[in-house]
């Protein structure tokens, strides 16, 4: 049978603020663009960010580019490519205002600036006084930047392929991009998407992780393209965590409860956080805090019939304090645990939250992979945005209000980059057979599983095995036994078959296809944990426990072909001002 | 080997992945532990429910507002009722 065809100028998979982003530049500009989203794209994980986005705007408090560059290269544990990050920082107030112009409604002072609040990690003047950064729309900055985005696509005719799900990507011997292969959810037809340049902005990768702070289409779905296109992904080891996640299902429980005095019990009852943290106890940094978690349930000392949480306790704070000041962590509890945590602690366990890594690109957007000329080669036709993409200005550690900001100058970068690409590739390029056929053999493999391993267990196993082999305790030990049961549930899944093989909205397809993606993604991470032998950022070895710049201030690359470790240096050398050299990170 | 499966419930299915976890989770809980039970007119509730914007559903799914059509008032009840587990 002949699959269908379309043709356009360009294809942005995914439709997230990056992708909208990009897709608004390239439509503004007359050219023909059509979006992939496997759900309606204003119900993408962008709306999900509440804090805002930075900017040194300086309306509340003294602010310039030049410190905001400091702080984020400071942040990222000095891992970050440095002439990206003073890209982004140079740009940010000005995306800002365009965003206003769009029709994003931030929140205003009395004398009608944009209201800016203090974040976590903000600084004036190089590490000196707290600075006030991060412009919010409300608490649901996400929301209208991505619905204000969608108006704009809208506006500019960008055509929309609805609940359409990637599958992979369409290259030529000479390594173009030729767009996508891509399956309609409704009918579970395959289509191909022929273009000319295409963008990946399919989002992070948190569902690798049992208890994670992502919706649930987050499943690598771009990023598991790439690697099966060839292409590395880098510095998957770097995975952001939060400390308190609500056990299980993973929504965030604020620092805020241990601020206002909650504290956290393990089995027998017991306060451990003095054991780990005699000053600061609860209080500790988030990684220290996390690290706690993780050895008490390890060491047998967890909660529950399955021995895998800790308690956060509150109710010694008294109903008044709670309702008042913890409205919302009370909400979270009731509705998902139907507990009041007025009279019971809440389960917590680490929370995975934000992808660091991923495809690698240039400030440009260009998907960039060593080639003989070099460890950064454009793929041609190819770009990459937002948290699947590594560009990489978050380096180790990201900063709040930094993800809005990266999606949104590095969209616009990459729309407007895939404009010139355009001008130069004025045609389409010759589609091979050969291209068609590997990208729907993975469709086709399917189709004839049989065994008796099923697709939801195993994606249950992987997820439990991450979260406790490259959570945040990572021992070589440790990892080396999550690369061995990763690999191990990537040869079973051979032998999980479709439950259901019907093809009008099989979601059974779907889910499959994504847990093909996710534990793709989790051995790139998994392995990359195991190969960074020091701690950094995010990244945090117990047999390792100190950074390394004379060994490990570099890049890792993961390809899937041969399960290969490459490593590149970091872009120390920023555009026009003087690098920032590593130095010890105190807060 | 093929079960049975309904292809109007497997669209619903796909309309209940959203932007938020929270969202995601109350829902998918619902759709396999209590949407069986609604009579027609509450599925249909149900489904235009799912129309609404995920910061408007949260809001509603949470308990902190409730929606002024007493149709959907009466699914969000639901929703919340099957939500622990």
């Amino acid at each position: 049978m002949n699959t269908a065809r379309r043709r356009f100028d360009a294809l942005v998979i995914g439709a997230g603020g990056g992708g909208l982003r990009a897709a608004q530049q390239l439509a503004q500009a007359e050219a023909e663009v059509a979006v992939v989203s496997k759900v309606f794209p204003t119900r993408s994980h962008t709306v999900a960010a509440q804090g805002g986005m930075n900017a040194a705007l300086g309306n509340v408090l003294p602010d310039n580019w030049h410190w905001h560059m400091y702080d984020t290269v400071k942040g990222s544990d000095y891992l970050g490519d440095q002439d990206a990050i003073e890209y982004m920082c140079r740009a940010a107030a000005r995306l800002v205002i365009e965003l206003e112009h769009a029709g994003v409604p931030f929140s205003r002072l009395d004398s009608g600036k944009i209201y800016q609040r203090a974040f976590g990690g903000q600084s004036q003047d190089f590490g000196g006084a707290q600075a006030a950064r991060t412009c919010p729309a409300a608490d649901r900055t996400g929301h209208a930047i991505l619905h204000a985005l969608y108006q704009q696509n809208l506006r500019a005719k960008t055509h929309f392929f609805d609940e359409y799900f990637a599958l992979d990507l369409l290259t030529d011997d000479d390594g173009y991009v030729l767009g996508a292969l891509v399956m309609d959810i409704a009918t579970g037809e395959p289509v191909v998407i022929e273009a000319k340049t295409t963008l990946i902005a399919t989002g992070g990768v948190g569902q690798i992780f049992r208890t994670n702070t992502n919706a649930m289409i987050n499943t690598g779905d771009g990023m598991a393209m790439a690697l099966r296109a060839g292409i590395p992904l880098q510095d998957m080891e770097f995975v952001q965590f939060h400390p308190t996640g609500i056990a299980g299902k993973g929504m965030l429980i604020s620092e805020a409860v241990r601020g206002e005095g909650g504290y956290l019990v393990n089995k027998d009852g017991e306060r451990f956080m003095e054991r780990y943290a005699p000053n600061a106890k609860d209080l500790a940094s988030r990684d220290v805090v996390s690290r706690a978690i993780a050895v008490e349930v390890r060491e047998g000392r967890g909660c529950g019939p399955a021995g895998n949480h800790m308690l956060l306790k509150v109710d010694h704070l008294g109903a008044d304090v709670i309702k008042k000041r913890l409205p919302g962590i009370r909400d979270i509890a009731l509705t998902f645990m139907h507990v009041d945590p007025i009279e019971t602690p809440i389960p917590v366990y680490p929370t995975a939250h934000y992808t660091m890594g991923g495809i690698p690109t240039n400030r440009y957007g260009q998907v960039v992979t060593p080639a003989r000329t070099g460890p950064e080669e454009p793929v041609p036709g190819l770009y990459a945005v937002g948290e699947c993409a590594c560009v990489s200005v978050h380096g180790a550690n990201r900063l709040g209000g930094n993800s809005l900001l990266d999606i949104v100058v590095f969209g616009r970068a990459a729309g407007n980059h895939m404009i010139d690409f355009l001008k130069d590739h004025r045609y389409h390029r010759p589609m091979p057979q050969e291209a068609l056929e590997r990208a729907q053999q993975r469709l086709a493999s399917w189709e004839n599983r049989s065994g008796d391993e099923s697709v939801a267990a195993l994606r249950l196993e992987l997820t439990t095995v991450m979260e406790q082999n490259c959570g945040v305790f990572r021992t070589e030990e440790v990892l080396q036994e999550g690369v061995d049961k990763v690999m191990a549930i990537e040869e079973r899944l051979l032998h999980a078959p479709l439950r259901d093989r019907s093809r009008v909205f099989n979601t059974a397809r779907a889910e499959a296809l994504e847990v093909e993606n996710l534990v793709d993604v989790a051995l790139a991470t998994v392995c990359s944990a195991l190969a960074r032998r020091e701690s950094r950022g995010a990244h945090s070895r117990v047999d390792y426990p100190k950074r390394d710049d004379v060994e490990w201030l570099k890049h890792s690359l993961y390809s899937k072909q041969g399960r290969r470790m490459d490593f590149k240096p970091v872009r120390m050398k920023p555009m026009t001002v003087d690098p920032f050299p590593p130095k010890e990170r105190v807060y | 080997m093929t079960e049975p499966r309904d292809p109007q419930l497997e669209r619903l299915r796909w309309q209940c992945r959203r932007g938020m976890l929270e969202v995601d989770l109350l829902l998918k809980r619902f759709l396999d532990a209590g949407f069986s039970s609604l009579d027609q007119a509450q599925k249909s509730a149900f489904a235009d429910l799912l129309e609404y914007p995920d910061h408007v559903l949260v809001e509603w799914l949470m308990g902190r507002q409730r929606p002024s059509d007493e149709r959907l008032a009466h699914v969000v009840d639901c929703i919340r009722d099957a939500s622990a587990s």
